[in-house]
């Protein structure tokens, strides 16, 4: 049994034992989906949108994954003062194996969690325009996964207690959604908003998921598949160098 | 060969030097306390023991080798219990053992060996599938020097290993310990705040304060040096009895909010 393994086993335990907290993060995704799509549906629909529905589910999956990736990652700050993760750093490992591990399990928690959100799209009428693409769909989801996951612990490992956490929700995760063409359109916006949406990783995320499963493509289908890898490696990077210069 | 050699070490951060040119040894298969108030410089000369910080200066060996240059080595050669728990609460006893047997590079049946040995040894082998937040902070303790121990580590380090415990079970994990020691041998280095289990259960005893080792021997001898019967009366005749004040620490400030959000941190 690799360590790689177990870590990445161990994020998978600690979700699947917290039923509450499985069902409490579906919260907002379930609320977003119902109150926006049959809420701002029927005006979308009017202004020509077409099925809001359609456009809104891939952004909502996409909301899911960052979110959990990112507060995955960042229990990190937690987990070096009272958890194992504290055990970890006098072990006979390397910080890398051990922030690979567990930003793998981070990452597939989030992915796991974006599945789910997608099931229950279909369960209030989203249909995808054919479920052979769902693979695809499936690399876009653990992409952003990977990506958020490695951003959580990389900005983790620099934060020494929770008070920075508040603020990173506000400032970081919640401007990056909002700002991704997970809620609306990218292009007939202002030029401004384009451009904060194109430096914004989690667009091409959004913009490959969407592309794959209803056929809407903002930047097409290879520069998002490129962009994400790409920001994702750096990502992986960064969060390994990160990591490793954690003093406890 | 000595479990730790010590000589001219030295840790400055910046501007402030905590540990200063200290010096000491402790003997293979020896109960050593390392005493010392408040800021003193204790935690930080654990650290650098243990592998968490690079020393300043100095020459430092564990069980011969040099933790800076042989990392993986020396750590394979101790066992740690830290201050604050770092057991996985969401996980059972027997999954928070076996995670540090792979970690430790331990194959799988010396893993489960040892698992099922050491659970025995500190009375929780009944509580093998419990998960850790259903533990008591005693029984949480005792799982921690249990999961310590599993790669048959040389020296045993803990940090105020019974702060906060019932007297029931600070006199069963002392028992623990002890045997332990007699029994193979392992080099027990703790420290703590309790004079009176210090002088009870330590062959020799260091003090630090200030980032200097101001004495060290045995319990009778620094009795002796400071004329005081007690340890703790020695102790406070070699540091002063002003209070020292500490910023609160970052880990002072987590606790509360793990209290708060993790309810009873027993």
């Amino acid at each position: 049994m690799s360590t790689i393994y177990i870590l990445w086993l161990r994020q998978l335990k600690r979700y699947f034992r917290s039923k509450s907290r499985m069902i409490g993060s579906l919260g907002q995704p379930i609320l977003f989906l119902v109150a926006l799509g049959f809420g701002l549906g029927p005006v979308y629909e009017k202004a020509g949108g077409g099925n809001y529905i359609a456009f809104l589910a891939p952004g909502i999956i996409g909301m899911s994954i960052l979110f959990t990736a990112m507060f995955s990652g960042i229990e990190v700050i937690w987990d070096r003062q009272f958890g194992f993760l504290k055990e970890t750093m006098v072990a006979p490992v390397s910080r890398f194996t051990i922030m690979f591990g567990r930003t793998l399990g981070g990452a597939t928690v989030a992915s796991l969690q974006g599945c789910v959100v997608f099931l229950i799209s279909l369960a209030i009428g989203f249909r995808p325009l054919s479920f052979v693409t769902l693979p695809l769909a499936f690399v876009f989801m653990f992409l952003i996964a990977l990506l958020f996951t490695a951003f959580g612990t990389a900005l983790a490992s620099r934060l020494d207690d929770m008070q920075g956490f508040q603020l990173i929700m506000n400032f970081v995760i919640m401007p990056i959604f909002f700002l991704s063409g997970a809620l609306f359109p990218i292009e007939g916006t202002s030029k401004v908003l384009g451009v904060i949406a194109s430096l914004n990783p989690l667009s091409y995320g959004i913009d490959g998921l969407r592309g794959v499963l209803i056929g809407v493509n903002h930047f097409g289908l290879w520069t998002d598949v490129g962009i994400l890898s790409a920001v994702t490696l750096a990502f992986l990077g960064l969060g390994s160098y990160m990591f490793s210069k954690i003093q406890i | 060969m000595n479990s730790i050699e010590v000589k001219n070490l030295t840790k400055k951060f910046k501007e402030f030097t905590a540990v200063n040119g200290i010096s000491f040894t402790v003997a293979s298969g020896e109960i050593f306390a390392f005493l010392g108030p408040n800021g003193a410089g204790k935690s930080t000369t654990i650290k650098m023991l243990t592998t968490l910080l690079k020393p300043t200066s100095g020459e430092l060996k564990l069980n011969g080798h040099n933790p800076e240059k042989e990392g993986d080595v020396v750590r394979h050669s101790f066992g740690i219990v830290f201050q604050d728990p770092s057991l996985d609460d969401e996980l059972t006893a027997f999954e928070n053992m076996e995670f540090h047997g792979v970690l430790y590079n331990m194959p799988k049946e010396l893993r489960r060996k040892r698992i099922t040995e050491l659970l025995a040894f500190v009375d929780l082998t009944d509580r093998r599938d419990s998960l850790i937040k259903e533990f008591s902070g005693g029984m949480k303790r005792r799982l921690e020097i249990a999961r310590g121990l599993m790669h048959h580590p040389k020296i045993i380090f803990l940090d105020e290993p019974t702060l906060g415990l019932d007297p029931q079970t600070r006199n069963h994990m002392w028992t623990y310990l002890q045997e332990l020691n007699k029994k193979e041998g392992i080099t027990v280095f703790f420290t703590t705040h309790y004079m009176e289990e210090a002088d009870k259960v330590a062959q020799r005893i260091a003090v630090i304060d200030h980032g200097v080792i101001v004495a060290s021997g045995t319990s009778a001898e620094l009795k002796a040096k400071t004329g005081k019967q007690t340890l703790e009366k020695a102790f406070l005749s070699l540091t002063g009895h002003e209070i020292r004040d500490e910023g609160a620490s970052v880990s002072d400030g987590m606790r509360a909010h793990r209290q708060m959000w993790r309810g009873k941190t027993k």
